[in-house]
C-alpha cells in the first residue's frame, strides 16, 4: 500500500466528524439537537441544584456553607475545560481551517471568563466563614486569578481585530502559547506558596472524597452545568455563523454599490 | 543576521526613547516605592527584590510596542518577510536587540538602584544575576506579544493585557530566586526553572512570533 493511498484512507474513516465543520451542516444539525441539549440541561441543573440545596445533611464543621459546593466546583470544572475545549477548537482551526472551528473557540471565551468568574466569586463567599477570609494566595485561587487573566487577554484580541480570519489565526496562536504559560503559572504558582484549599474532592481515591450524600447531586449538578456550557456554546456559535454571513451579504452588497 | 542586529541598536541609540527612557522609568519605580511604603529600612530591604523585578518587568514593557510597530509602518518588516533570512531568525534577533538596549541595562543597573532600597550585601549579587537570567525571557516574551499586536492602530494597552499574564511564571522564579539568594537561602531549584522558562522561550516563541507575523502581514 502506497503512502498517499493510506493517508487518504486515514481521511475517509474521519470524514463523518469534518462533514459537520461544513457551516450549512452545523447549523442544521445545531438547530436539531440544540432542543434536546436544553431539554437535558434543565431535567439536571434543576433537580442536581435543588436537591443539592434543600435536601442534603448540613455537614460538619461546615455548616449550611457546605451548600455552595454545587456552584463552586462545577463553574471551577468547566472553567479549567473550556480552556482546553478552545485550545483544542484552535488547533483545528490552525490545522484544517474550519470556520465553525475557530467561532466555537470564540463563542466559548465568554462562556469560560463567566465561569471563572463565577467560581472565584463562590469560592470567596466560601471562604470568608471556612477560612475566615474572602481571598487568599493560595495556589489554586492564584492559577485561577491568572485564568481569568489569560481569558481576558484572549477575548481583548478577538475584539482588537476587524479581520476576523487574522482574529482567527492570531487569538489561535495566543491560545496555544497562553496554554504552554497558563500551565506553567499553575506549578510556578504552587511553588511559591502553600495554600489553604482542600485536595481533590472527587477523585477515584475514596480517602479524599466527600461522601455520597454531597457526591450524587454534585455529579447531577456537574452534569447540569456541562449541558448548560453545551446549551450556550451551541447558542453563541450559532449567533457567530450568522453573524459573519451577515458580514458577507453586508460587504458583498457594498461591494455591488461600488 | 549581524547586520539586522547593528540597524536595530543604531536606531535604539540614535532615534532616542528606546534606551535612556526605559532606565529612567526603572529609577523612577524604585524612587517611587519607598514613598508609598515608608521609609523603614528594614520593610525596604525585605521587599527590594521584588520591586527591582516588577519594576525591571514593567520597564521592559514599556518599550515594546517599538520592536516591530516602526518596521512595520515604514515597510521594513515586509523585506524582512521576503528576505532570505528566516522570518523566525529576525524575530530573535529583534529580540536580542530589545534585549541589549533595555534588559541589560535593566539588569546593570539593578544593583545600583538596589543601593536606594537598602537591599544588603549577597542581595546585589543575587538581583543581578537573577535579572541577567531572567530578562532575555521577558525580551522573548515581549516580542512575541508584539507580533501579535503589530497590524493594530492602537495595541499598547491590549499588548500589556496581552504579554502580562505570559510574564507571570518568569516574574515568581526570578524574584522568588532573588528574595530566598538575599536571605542567604538556597535558591538553586527556582534558578534552574527560570533558566528553563528562558531557553525554552528563546527555543520556541520565535515560529509562534513569526507564525502571528505572516498572518499580520497578509
Amino acid at each position: 500500500m502506497t503512502e498517499t493511498h493510506r493517508t487518504k484512507q486515514a481521511e475517509d474513516r474521519w470524514n463523518w466528524l469534518w462533514e459537520w465543520a461544513n457551516p450549512v451542516k452545523f447549523m442544521s444539525l445545531s438547530g436539531k439537537i440544540l432542543p434536546w441539549v436544553m431539554g437535558l440541561c434543565a431535567l439536571t441543573l434543576l433537580p442536581g441544584l435543588i436537591w443539592g440545596f434543600f435536601f442534603t445533611p448540613e455537614a460538619v464543621n461546615f455548616g449550611s456553607s457546605v451548600k455552595i459546593i454545587y456552584v463552586h466546583v462545577p463553574t471551577a470544572m468547566l472553567a479549567i475545560n473550556i480552556w482546553v475545549m478552545m485550545l483544542v477548537a484552535s488547533l483545528i482551526w490552525l490545522v484544517r481551517r474550519h470556520h465553525v472551528s475557530a467561532l466555537a473557540a470564540k463563542a466559548a471565551a465568554l462562556i469560560g471568563l463567566t465561569m471563572t468568574v463565577a467560581a472565584l466569586f463562590t469560592g470567596a463567599i466560601w471562604g470568608e466563614p471556612m477560612w475566615g477570609t474572602y481571598w487568599a494566595w493560595d495556589p489554586r485561587l492564584t492559577s485561577f486569578l491568572i485564568l481569568f487573566l489569560f481569558y481576558l487577554g484572549y477575548m481583548a484580541l478577538w475584539g482588537a481585530i476587524d479581520d476576523p480570519d487574522t482574529a482567527a489565526d492570531l487569538t489561535s496562536v495566543l491560545c496555544l502559547v497562553g496554554s504552554v504559560f497558563a500551565l506553567l503559572s499553575r506549578y510556578a504558582v504552587n511553588f511559591w506558596n502553600q495554600g489553604l484549599h482542600q485536595g481533590a474532592s472527587l477523585s477515584l481515591d475514596k480517602q479524599e472524597n466527600v461522601s455520597d450524600v454531597y457526591w450524587q447531586p454534585l455529579v447531577l449538578a456537574i452534569v447540569g452545568f456541562s449541558l448548560l456550557f453545551v446549551t450556550l456554546l451551541l447558542l453563541r456559535t450559532r449567533t457567530e455563523v450568522r453573524r459573519r454571513r451577515t458580514h458577507a451579504l453586508e460587504t458583498r452588497e457594498r461591494m455591488a454599490d461600488a | 543576521m549581524i547586520a539586522l542586529l547593528i540597524r536595530d541598536l543604531k536606531l535604539a541609540m540614535r532615534a532616542g526613547g528606546g534606551f535612556g527612557l526605559g532606565l529612567a522609568f526603572f529609577l523612577i519605580v524604585t524612587v517611587l516605592v519607598p514613598f508609598g511604603v515608608g521609609p523603614e529600612s528594614q520593610i525596604l530591604a525585605r521587599i527590594a527584590p521584588g520591586i527591582l523585578w516588577v519594576g525591571a518587568l514593567l520597564a521592559c514593557l514599556l518599550s515594546l510596542d517599538r520592536v516591530f510597530q516602526l518596521d512595520h509602518e515604514d515597510g521594513t518588516l515586509d523585506l524582512l518577510a521576503t528576505a532570505p533570512l528566516p522570518m523566525e531568525g529576525a524575530v530573535a534577533i529583534k529580540a536580542l536587540a530589545h534585549w541589549l538596549v533595555t534588559g541589560l541595562p535593566l539588569t546593570l543597573s539593578a544593583p545600583i538602584f538596589a543601593t536606594l532600597l537598602n537591599l544588603q550585601s549577597p542581595g546585589h549579587l543575587w538581583v543581578f544575576v537573577t535579572l541577567l537570567i531572567g530578562t532575555p525571557a521577558l525580551s522573548m516574551i515581549g516580542a512575541f506579544g508584539a507580533a501579535l499586536t503589530v497590524g493594530l492602530k492602537r495595541g499598547g494597552l491590549l499588548l500589556s493585557l496581552l504579554v502580562l499574564p505570559l510574564y507571570i511564571p518568569t516574574l515568581i522564579f526570578g524574584a522568588e530566586a532573588a528574595t530566598r539568594g538575599a536571605a542567604g537561602l538556597e535558591n538553586a531549584t527556582p534558578l534552574a526553572l527560570m533558566a528553563g522558562i528562558t531557553a525554552g522561550a528563546i527555543a520556541l516563541l520565535p515560529f509562534a512570533a513569526s507564525a502571528a507575523i505572516r498572518v499580520n502581514l497578509r
